[in-house]
């Protein structure tokens, strides 16, 4: 873990609410997520890493609340204290050779790393990414480019096969030898429940001091009880308990 | 010319004041990798039980204006794990005063972990909590009567050689009524004070935030409040106080120690930034330096 000043290099809006933001800076690399400080606010806002490369870190976030409103409103230049190089992330390694990635609205950009990582270790990749409508979909042609097949569903049937990942998992039926994702609790549950064979989900939760010492986002699983932002945030699908 | 930091809890040198709270730092463990722990005048480390405890159901976590509320529910893995496992791992690799946070549900359950704690080498100070709010039937229940509060003293100290601190809770009318009690009982020292019983809502959901409705709060907003507490318990009663509560930096140390605390524990300040601890500790000498402070024993409860 570390703890440096980053510049906003991009701000911008991709879809309904969602924000691209890059980050410059030196802080650690690797990890799943960064801890970013929001100016007036006490905690700070874990968000998942989309693109990590030499001091740069691409993240993608949606408006939820104020502290996330005030974080969309700052401008290219301004400073942000960040914690970089915190959490458990996906493991390439435990793919043989076909990974099927499976992303739920802002579960989708971790997605893309891991999917970079795949890629460059030779594995083939399918991704599959829901959202709610099509003004909601982002990092598609990312995707595409770092994946052998990108299939998308919307609930509103606008874009892709209309329903849930499930239903265009269903229609397209990927090959695949290992699952990971990450989305809504609802849908990493479903996607547990109905996909066979081995896989593993990044889950949420509220957090505290997002480094393991504070036991706010502790979670059961079948080994017993796990923080969600030192053990985790991804676990193997097997210790899960829904 | 060179500050002297260190002051003296019963009798143990702290290089420093500054000790990170009981909840808010783990084992000391978790940060051991991210931090020379030797920084630090002392560690509290997280509330112990007999038995291992899951804690409360999730979210646990809920933010304020200038704080934030907690209702993690001492989630912790029993008092036999603590002294067999925590202590020795931490005193590999740290120097300081080690002081074990033991909570109960009855008072042979304080009895029987204080024992335990007593019997642990690596542990230099035992710090009885009656003030968590975040478990029903124990905890806080002891510490919101003199008359309780008096009764877990008394049962400890029977069992402990070690200096015994008791952590009291800001949620009562008179906290000076209870810290005399616990004096009179035979308590070594104070920790003062644990968190403010809160609540916040989530307007959209129509639901409270905390899983458990309720939790503590804590962070920079209470600490006016807790300094006043800490000013009227420390010029009531002669053992030592750790002044607790908002504690944020090197400023709010030197303001803690003035009111009457011997030692300073950082609590919420860590979730915000781990580093919080070793960044006040280091600003110390320069703002001796700026207040004409040599030693900071010289300024204990000086106002």
């Amino acid at each position: 873990m570390n703890k440096s000043l980053y510049t906003i290099a991009e701000n911008s809006l991709i879809a309904t609410k969602t924000y691209k933001m890059v980050l410059e800076g030196n802080g650690v690399e690797g990890g799943e997520f960064v801890d970013i400080g929001i100016p007036g606010y006490f905690l700070r806002r874990p968000l998942s890493v989309c693109d990590c490369e030499e001091g740069r870190l691409t993240l993608v976030y949606k408006v939820v609340g104020e502290g996330t409103k005030v974080l969309s409103e700052m401008a290219v230049g301004g400073k942000l204290e960040v914690l970089t190089g915190l959490g458990r992330g996906f493991d390439p390694e435990a793919c043989r050779e076909r990974a099927l990635l499976v992303g739920g609205g802002l579960g989708v950009p971790p997605l893309l790393l891991l999917a970079k990582r795949l890629k460059a270790q030779g594995k083939h990749v399918t991704a599959v990414l829901g959202f709610n409508k099509a003004d909601e979909i982002i990092l598609a042609d990312e995707f595409r480019a770092v994946s052998d097949e990108v299939l998308i569903s919307t609930v509103d049937g606008s874009v892709g096969e209309k329903g849930f990942v499930t239903d265009a998992i269903v229609a397209g039926k990927p090959a695949y030898d290992y699952f990971y994702t990450c989305g809504p609790m609802v849908m990493m549950k479903v996607v547990c429940n109905a996909l066979e064979g081995p896989g593993e989900a990044s889950l949420e939760e509220r957090m505290g001091c997002g480094a393991g010492f504070c036991y706010g986002c502790s979670i059961q699983t079948k080994n017993g009880p796990r923080r969600v932002c030192k053990d985790g945030p991804v676990f193997k699908k097997e210790e899960l308990i829904w | 010319m060179v500050k002297d930091l260190s002051v003296d809890l019963c009798g143990i040198r702290l290089k420093n004041p500054v000790v990170p709270a009981s909840g808010t730092f783990g084992f000391g463990l978790e940060l051991a990798g991210d931090m020379d722990l030797n920084v630090l005048g002392g560690i509290s480390l997280k509330g112990t039980t007999r038995e291992a405890r899951y804690g409360n159901p999730t979210p646990r976590i809920a933010e304020c204006e200038g704080g934030m509320i907690n209702s993690v529910g001492l989630q912790n893995p029993g008092i036999d794990v603590l002294v067999g496992e925590k202590v020795p791992s931490l005193r590999k690799v740290y120097d300081g005063c080690i002081i074990a946070n033991i909570s109960g549900f009855s008072l042979d359950e304080y009895k029987e972990c204080c024992a335990k704690a007593d019997a642990c080498e690596g542990i230099d100070i035992i710090e009885v909590n009656i003030s968590c709010p975040n478990v029903h039937n124990g905890g806080m229940a002891f510490g919101t009567s003199a008359a309780s509060a008096a009764e877990v003293t008394a049962a400890v100290k029977a069992v402990c050689r070690k200096p015994v601190f008791l952590k009291l809770s800001p949620n009562v009318t008179d906290i000076v009524s209870i810290a005399r009690a616990c004096e009179d009982a035979g308590a070594d020292g104070l920790t003062l004070v644990n968190t403010f019983l809160g609540m916040r809502i989530d307007i959209v959901r129509r639901k409270p935030v905390i899983a458990n409705k309720m939790g503590g709060f804590s962070g920079r907003a209470i600490f006016p409040i807790a300094l006043r507490m800490v000013y009227q318990v420390a010029h009531a009663c002669k053992i030592p106080v750790m002044g607790c509560g908002g504690v944020a930096t090197a400023r709010d140390v030197v303001e803690m120690i003035m009111a009457g605390a011997t030692a300073v524990q950082v609590g919420a300040e860590n979730l915000r930034n781990p580093f919080a601890c070793p960044e006040i500790a280091a600003a110390l000498p320069a703002l001796m330096d700026e207040l004409n402070i040599n030693a900071l024993k010289d300024i204990i409860g000086t106002v």
